[in-house]
C-alpha cells in the first residue's frame, strides 16, 4: 500500500476543489448572467478539457510549464522554481483540467435562478453581496455541490494529465492512480488491487457525502 | 440634506432647480428615450391614490414600473417621490433600487423559494433585531390574512396566498411607493375577485402612491383613482376613470379603452342653431360646437351609457333629445347583459349594452327598427382628430 500516493491524491483533490470552486462560482455566474460577444468562445474554451484526450492537454501544459515558455518562465521568475514535475505543477494542471467539471454545473444552476429574484432582493434592500450570499448561493447550492463532487472525483481519477506534467515522483506527484499503474507494470497485482479498492471506496464515500449534502433541502422548486 | 450654518437655510440641492410649485408629495414620473424601447411617458400619482397604467402588451407599462423601482435606467427623464429625486438623467443622478425604498409585487411574485413565508417578509426588515423582526412578520401575515402559514415554503402556498406574501413583503419595507405588476394575472377568476377586494380594503390603510400595471380595463376602472393610457411607450392620457371613459382625448385612446361609437359629423347651421350633421340626423350637442367653423368635419364620440333606447309604447326620459331611427343588426347575449349593435341609415354602427331582460321586454330582434336618443350632454367632440388615422389595429 502506497500511503504517500494516497496523501498526494487527497491533497491534490482537496486543493483543486478549494481553489477552483470560488473561481467557478464567479465564472459560472458571469457566464449565466452576462451577454457579450465571444461568450460562446469562452464557453468552448472552458469545455475543451472535456473533449481533449488527457495526454494532449498534458502535452500542451508540459510545453507551457517549461522554463522557456511564458507561463513557466513567469512562474520561475516569481518563485525561483519550475512547474514541471512538482506538486504545484500538477495542481495547476488539475485546475485547468477540471474547469468544465466545476464551471458547468454552477453555470446551469445560476441560469435557473429567475432573474427577478435578484431584483426582488435589491428592492428588499439587500446589497449585491447580500443578495449573492442570502439568495443566490442557497439557490445554486446543489450546483455547487455537484461541481465539488465532480471535481473531487475527477481529480482522484485523473491519470494522463498528471503523468505528463508531473511524472511519478514519490510523495510529490505520484498520485494513487499512477501508483496503481506502476504496480501493474511491476506485476504486483495484489498491491494494485488494494489501492484500486481504496480509490473506489474513497470516491464512493466522497460522492455519497456530497450528494447527500446537496439533496438535503426542505424546499423543492415547484 | 440641510447645510448647517449656511445662513438662509439651504434646502436639499435637488430642490433648487425645482419649478415654483415645489416638490410634490407623491410620485411624479417623466421618461423619454428613443431606443431600444421607445418611451415618452409622463404621469403623477398622489399619496393614497391608485394609478393604473393600462395599455396593450408591449406598450411599456412594465418598463415604466421598473424605471420607478430603479431596475431600469432610461436615457432621459426624471423620477421623483416623496420630495426626493430618485432619478434625473440630466444630472446623471440615479438612486440604486436599495435606496429608493419601493415596495414591488412582481407578476410571478418572485418569492424566495428557499425561505419560508415569514422569512420572506422578514428579509426587508433586517435593520431590526431578530425578535422584533419575527413579530412584525407575524403582524404582516395577520394583516394579509395568512396567520399560521408563516412556516410554509412558497411551494406549499396557493397562488392567492403567494400573492399575499409578496404584498406583505413589499409593504414590510415601509415603502414610499407601492408598485404592482399585473398582480392578479396569475390566479383564477374567483381568487382574483377576492384579492382585488382585499387590495381595495388595504388601500384605505396606506397613505402612499400605488401604481398598478394591468391590461385589464375592468380591473383598472374598478380599482384605480387615475388611469394612464399607454401605447407604444407613449402616455396618451391620464384621468379619473369616469372622465377617461367619457372624454377620451383621441380616437386612439377610445380604441385602446375598447370604446366604440366613434363617428364623423359636419358642423352645420340649422335655423340659427349649430348642429352636428350625422347622415340624415341633425344632432344637438351640449358643448364645443360653437368653437368650430361651419362646414368643418369633426370626429365625435358617444359613451354607450348615453344611448337611450325608446321603450315601446311608453315615452322615456330624454326621448326628445336627438332621436335617431336605426335597425338592429346584431344582438349578443352575454349572460345578464346584451350587447346591441344598431345600424343607422348611412351605414354607421351604434353599439351599447342593455340588461338582457330589458332587451326581451322591448322585443329587440335582429332586423327590428328601433328608436334611440343620443343624449346631447354625452356627445364629445374630438376636433383635429381623424377617425381612421390610426385604425389599422381597430379591434385590439
Amino acid at each position: 500500500m502506497d500511503w504517500s500516493a494516497l496523501s498526494v491524491s487527497l491533497r491534490l483533490a482537496a486543493f483543486t476543489c478549494l481553489i477552483l470552486l470560488p473561481i467557478a462560482i464567479w465564472l459560472g455566474r458571469s457566464l449565466a448572467y452576462a451577454r457579450f460577444r465571444g461568450k460562446g468562445l469562452c464557453e468552448a474554451l472552458i469545455a475543451l478539457p472535456l473533449v481533449l484526450p488527457p495526454t494532449v492537454l498534458g502535452f500542451y501544459l508540459l510545453l507551457s510549464f517549461g522554463r522557456d515558455a511564458p507561463v513557466g518562465s513567469f512562474w520561475a521568475a516569481m518563485t525561483g522554481s519550475g512547474l514541471n514535475f512538482t506538486f504545484t505543477g500538477i495542481l495547476l494542471a488539475s485546475l485547468i483540467a477540471n474547469l468544465p467539471f466545476a464551471v458547468q454545473p454552477i453555470q446551469r444552476a445560476f441560469e435557473h435562478v429567475p432573474h427577478n429574484l435578484r431584483e426582488a432582493a435589491w428592492c428588499s434592500g439587500l446589497s449585491p453581496w447580500q443578495t449573492l450570499l442570502r439568495i443566490e448561493l442557497p439557490l445554486v447550492w446543489p450546483g455547487i455541490m455537484s461541481a465539488a463532487a465532480l471535481t473531487f472525483a475527477h481529480t482522484l481519477g485523473e491519470f494522463g494529465v498528471i503523468l505528463m506534467v508531473g511524472g511519478a515522483i514519490d510523495g510529490e506527484t505520484r498520485t494513487l492512480a499512477i501508483a496503481i499503474y506502476d504496480r501493474v507494470q511491476a506485476f504486483d497485482e495484489q498491491g494494485a488491487a488494494q489501492m484500486s479498492a481504496l480509490l473506489l471506496l474513497v470516491s464512493f464515500i466522497t460522492l455519497g457525502l456530497v450528494y447527500g449534502l446537496a439533496g438535503r433541502r426542505r424546499w423543492v422548486r415547484g | 440634506m440641510v447645510w448647517p450654518g449656511a445662513g438662509g437655510g439651504y434646502v436639499a440641492d435637488s430642490r433648487i432647480t425645482e419649478p415654483v410649485s415645489g416638490p410634490i408629495a407623491g410620485l411624479s414620473v417623466a421618461v423619454n428615450q428613443t431606443g431600444p424601447i421607445p418611451l415618452a411617458a409622463e404621469f403623477v400619482c398622489q399619496p393614497g391614490e391608485l394609478l393604473a397604467l393600462v395599455g396593450p402588451s408591449g406598450s411599456g407599462k412594465t418598463t415604466l414600473l421598473r424605471t420607478i423601482a430603479g431596475l431600469y435606467r432610461p436615457q432621459g427623464g426624471r423620477v421623483e417621490c416623496a420630495g426626493e429625486v430618485w432619478f434625473d438623467a440630466e444630472r446623471k443622478h440615479s438612486l440604486s433600487p436599495q435606496r429608493r425604498q419601493v415596495g414591488i409585487v412582481f407578476q410571478d411574485y418572485a418569492l424566495f423559494p428557499h425561505l419560508t413565508a415569514s422569512q420572506n417578509i422578514q428579509l426587508p426588515l433586517r435593520h431590526l433585531p431578530q425578535p422584533q423582526r419575527r413579530e412584525q412578520a407575524e403582524q404582516w401575515l395577520a394583516k394579509v390574512r395568512l396567520d399560521g402559514l408563516g412556516k410554509r415554503y412558497p411551494n406549499a402556498l396557493s397562488g392567492g396566498q403567494r400573492q399575499r406574501v409578496a404584498l406583505a413583503r413589499a409593504l414590510a419595507r415601509d415603502p414610499k411607493v407601492l408598485l404592482l405588476d399585473e398582480p392578479f394575472s396569475a390566479v383564477d377568476q374567483v381568487t382574483r375577485r377576492r384579492l382585488q377586494r382585499e387590495l381595495a380594503l388595504l388601500r384605505q390603510q396606506i397613505e402612499i402612491p400605488i401604481v398598478l400595471v394591468t391590461h385589464d380595463l375592468e380591473e383598472a376602472a374598478a380599482l384605480a383613482d387615475q388611469i394612464c393610457v399607454l401605447h407604444n411607450g407613449v402616455s396618451l392620457q391620464q384621468d379619473a376613470p369616469d372622465v377617461l371613459f367619457r372624454r377620451p382625448l383621441s380616437p386612439l385612446v377610445a380604441r385602446l379603452l375598447d370604446r366604440h361609437n366613434l363617428f364623423e359629423g359636419v358642423v352645420v347651421d340649422e335655423e340659427g342653431k349649430r348642429r352636428l350633421r350625422w347622415g340624415e340626423n341633425y344632432l344637438e350637442v351640449a358643448e364645443g360646437l360653437d368653437n368650430l367653423t361651419l362646414g368643418e368635419t369633426v370626429t365625435w364620440y358617444l359613451p354607450p351609457s348615453d344611448i337611450v333606447l325608446h321603450r315601446r309604447g311608453r315615452p322615456s326620459h330624454g326621448e326628445r333629445e336627438n332621436p335617431v331611427v336605426a335597425t338592429v343588426s346584431e344582438l349578443v347575449v352575454l349572460g345578464g347583459i346584451t350587447s346591441v349593435s344598431l345600424s343607422v341609415n348611412h351605414g354607421d354602427m351604434l353599439r351599447f349594452d342593455i340588461a338582457t331582460h330589458a332587451a326581451r321586454r322591448n322585443q329587440l330582434t335582429s332586423g327590428a327598427v328601433v328608436k334611440v336618443s343620443l343624449l346631447a350632454a354625452g356627445i364629445y367632440l374630438l376636433p383635429g382628430h381623424q377617425i381612421r388615422a390610426d385604425a389599422h389595429d381597430k379591434r385590439k
